[in-house]
């Protein structure tokens, strides 16, 4: 393949070619050998899997088309088409540059397979979601309720604010509730080390694996059924931070695990109490990574249904006290409003099955942007913290 | 904390007439029901630098990470004998685990700056670790990054973050750190091991300017390094299967030029290890 190119380049600059490759940097005549790129993709690669890719179709055509007495669906000559692909495939290959390179180039094409088959789920939902969402999404769906629409509505009419002010009032209650807690029991697994820091890190383990229907009946049982609270949006809160606990647990300690063990000697040599060296140097040094966590975590719970279905009451009103009365949220909109056998009202559930892909997009983009972009935030709040420090310094807790 | 509030800045500034005398009596570690180290016996006085050298796996860390209790980090590790600072017993009641970390610092193989912080809060962290106040804290972060050498490379930039500067950098930067609380002794776990001959060097011209200050006792696996900077020197040696001893100490230009014991001139002369 490459052999004509060397055959070809020397030829024109066999007269002087030989001295100035000694030092190419000079470049008196502006002579610099074009620039090549060994892992590129070459015309005749492309070619080759063009040709494989028309004979199998053909050959599909010819078999389904002219051979078969029968008709068979569209997705058959894909299916015969991509078998037919890999035999043809590996013969042009072999053919060409020997059984290594063909069992290499079959197994590339498998895999790119594999990855495709991984990846189209996700793309067929989100465009399902987004194709259907956005028919009957207006923006009167973020300013009104569903307090005064009825059944035979319009899908455009009412809205799911009360659902979303629900949402977000009860996912920040489970993240203060959950985060304080799982950042200890972090700390307590990575930093003491205790006695139970392997049945804790057991049982945290399991819990990941909890069906979230199962933490809300707990909190049925635990906390509605003896009337200690009746439905509303902290019950439901309540449920969820049970559901974040484990993930945010797990997440923050593999955090703390690869902050070095050296940072905590040096803060240990310089006099400091182990709390002191977790609080100022261990915990902030991990800082983005335990903001990831926590987002990890809130990303986990933002789109269960089940626990909230037993704990929240749900309610097609705007109560904007999570302390007192029912509360809706958006899984649970979307629930109510699928359920339903009037089509109007199966359609808006779609725009609230939007909104709540959105917020939970949102979250992971917030997550990869606080976990990556450390350095430079770090840059620009400097002189902001060192403003301040100076104006309040030798107020540190001692 | 306990600590009475002192003016640092001060303290720094008049820069303290001599560190505190280390010594350690009749020093033995394990881990676990390994003996790493037997019968060390060794006085490190103020205002010399003393080395500890001797091939690897011989004990000479072992033993500087008893001198400041960070031996006992290691859940496995016991040991025997005594460390006395200026007189006390750090191993006893009397002293605080934090107070004698405080007064014995310490300098890691591997620069190991705060990675959270700048490089004026790096300097400043000690304070912060141990809950005390100074009266004037940029004084304080000048005071010790001149002591470290380092105060020219890095006064338009004490705002960046520590993990910018190079090697030799933020080793100084560290060195910085340990002065700030203001030690009697400075402990130096091969501090040049993973710097090129110029940082080297800065580093040997801050331990020859900081050594009447500070007790410095230093492990180094560079024979020249020793030469240069200490006037006391200890060579560590094990046999195989047992605890590294202290085959020989004295001054350091006696240890190089005239020992009395064969394996030391063995070693030094570049014949093993």
């Amino acid at each position: 393949m490459t052999m004509p190119e060397t055959k070809v380049l020397p030829n024109p600059r066999a007269p002087e070619g030989r001295q100035p490759a000694s030092a190419p940097a000079a470049g008196p005549r502006g002579k610099v050998p074009p620039r090549r790129r060994p892992r590129a993709w070459r015309w005749t690669d492309l070619a080759e899997i063009a040709g494989a890719l028309g004979a199998s179709a053909a050959l599909t055509w010819m078999i389904f088309g002219r051979l078969l007495p029968f008709r068979v669906m569209p997705i058959a000559y894909v299916l015969l088409a991509y078998v037919l692909f890999l035999p043809i495939y590996w013969f042009v290959i072999r053919d060409g540059q020997g059984a290594t390179a063909a069992k290499d180039r079959l197994v590339t094409v498998l895999i790119a397979t594999g990855a495709l088959f991984a990846f189209a789920p996700i793309v067929f939902v989100v465009g399902y979601v987004v194709k259907r969402g956005a028919e009957v999404l207006r923006p009167n769906f973020f300013t009104e309720t569903m307090q005064i629409v009825g059944p035979l509505s319009k899908a455009t009419e009412g809205g799911a604010l009360h659902s979303i002010i629900g949402t977000l009032e009860q996912l920040a209650l489970a993240t203060a509730i959950a985060v304080p807690l799982g950042l200890l029991t972090a700390v307590y697994l990575s930093e003491i080390q205790g006695p139970l820091a392997r049945p804790v890190r057991l049982v945290a383990d399991a819990m990941t694996a909890l069906p979230s229907i199962v933490a809300g009946l707990f909190i049925f049982s635990i906390v509605i059924k003896p009337h200690i609270w009746l439905q509303s949006g902290i019950v439901g809160s309540l449920a969820l931070a049970i559901l974040m606990l484990p993930t945010v647990t797990i997440a923050a300690e593999q955090v703390l695990h690869v902050v070095p063990g050296g940072l905590r000697e040096a803060a240990l040599a310089l006099g400091a109490p182990y709390w002191r060296s977790v609080l100022m140097v261990v915990l902030p040094t991990a800082r983005a990574g335990l903001s990831t966590a926590v987002i990890l975590g809130m990303a986990r719970v933002v789109g269960e249904t089940a626990p909230v279905l037993m704990t929240t009451g749900g309610t097609t009103v705007m109560n904007v006290n999570p302390f007192s009365g029912h509360q809706d949220n958006l899984p649970l909109f979307v629930f109510t409003q699928i359920r339903s056998s009037q089509e109007n009202q199966v359609d808006r559930a779609w725009a609230g099955a939007l909104v709540l892909l959105a917020v939970v997009l949102l979250l992971f983009v917030l997550a990869r942007i606080v976990g990556s972009a450390s350095p430079g935030r770090r840059r620009l709040r400097v002189p902001r913290r060192r403003a301040s420090r100076t104006t309040s310094d030798g107020g540190n807790p001692s | 904390m306990t600590v009475p509030e002192v003016d640092q800045s001060a303290a720094a500034e008049a820069a303290p007439a001599v560190g505190g005398v280390l010594e350690g009596v009749q020093v033995s570690c394990w881990f676990g029901a390994r003996k790493v180290l037997e019968g060390v016996d060794i006085k490190m006085d103020a205002g010399v630098v003393t080395a500890l050298i001797g091939p690897s796996g011989c004990g000479k860390s072992t033993f500087l990470r008893t001198l400041n209790r960070m031996h006992e980090l290691v859940p496995i590790a016991t040991l025997a004998g005594s460390v006395l600072l200026d007189g006390h017993d750090i191993y006893g009641a009397g002293l605080r685990l934090t107070e004698v970390r405080r007064r014995i610092g310490m300098v890691f193989q591997k620069p190991n700056p705060f990675p959270a912080m700048t490089i004026a809060d790096n300097v400043a962290a000690g304070l912060r670790l141990t809950g005390r106040k100074v009266r004037d804290r940029d004084e304080l972060i000048e005071t010790s990054l001149r002591r470290a050498g380092l105060w020219n490379e890095v006064r338009n930039r004490l705002g960046a973050p520590a993990g910018g500067l190079s090697g030799g950098q933020q080793q100084r930067l560290c060195i910085a750190r340990s002065l700030a609380v203001s030690p009697d002794v400075l402990l130096m776990d091969e501090p040049c091991s993973a710097l090129d001959p110029t940082s080297t060097r800065r580093i040997e011209e801050t331990i020859l300017e900081l050594k009447d200050q500070v007790t410095i006792v230093i492990v180094t696996h560079n024979m020249q390094q020793a030469q240069r900077v200490s006037q006391h020197c200890a060579f560590f040696l094990a046999a195989e299967d047992e605890p590294g001893r202290v085959v020989e100490q004295g001054p350091t230009e006696q240890i190089f030029s005239d020992p009395h014991d064969p394996r030391t001139a063995d070693y030094v002369n570049g014949r093993f290890g």
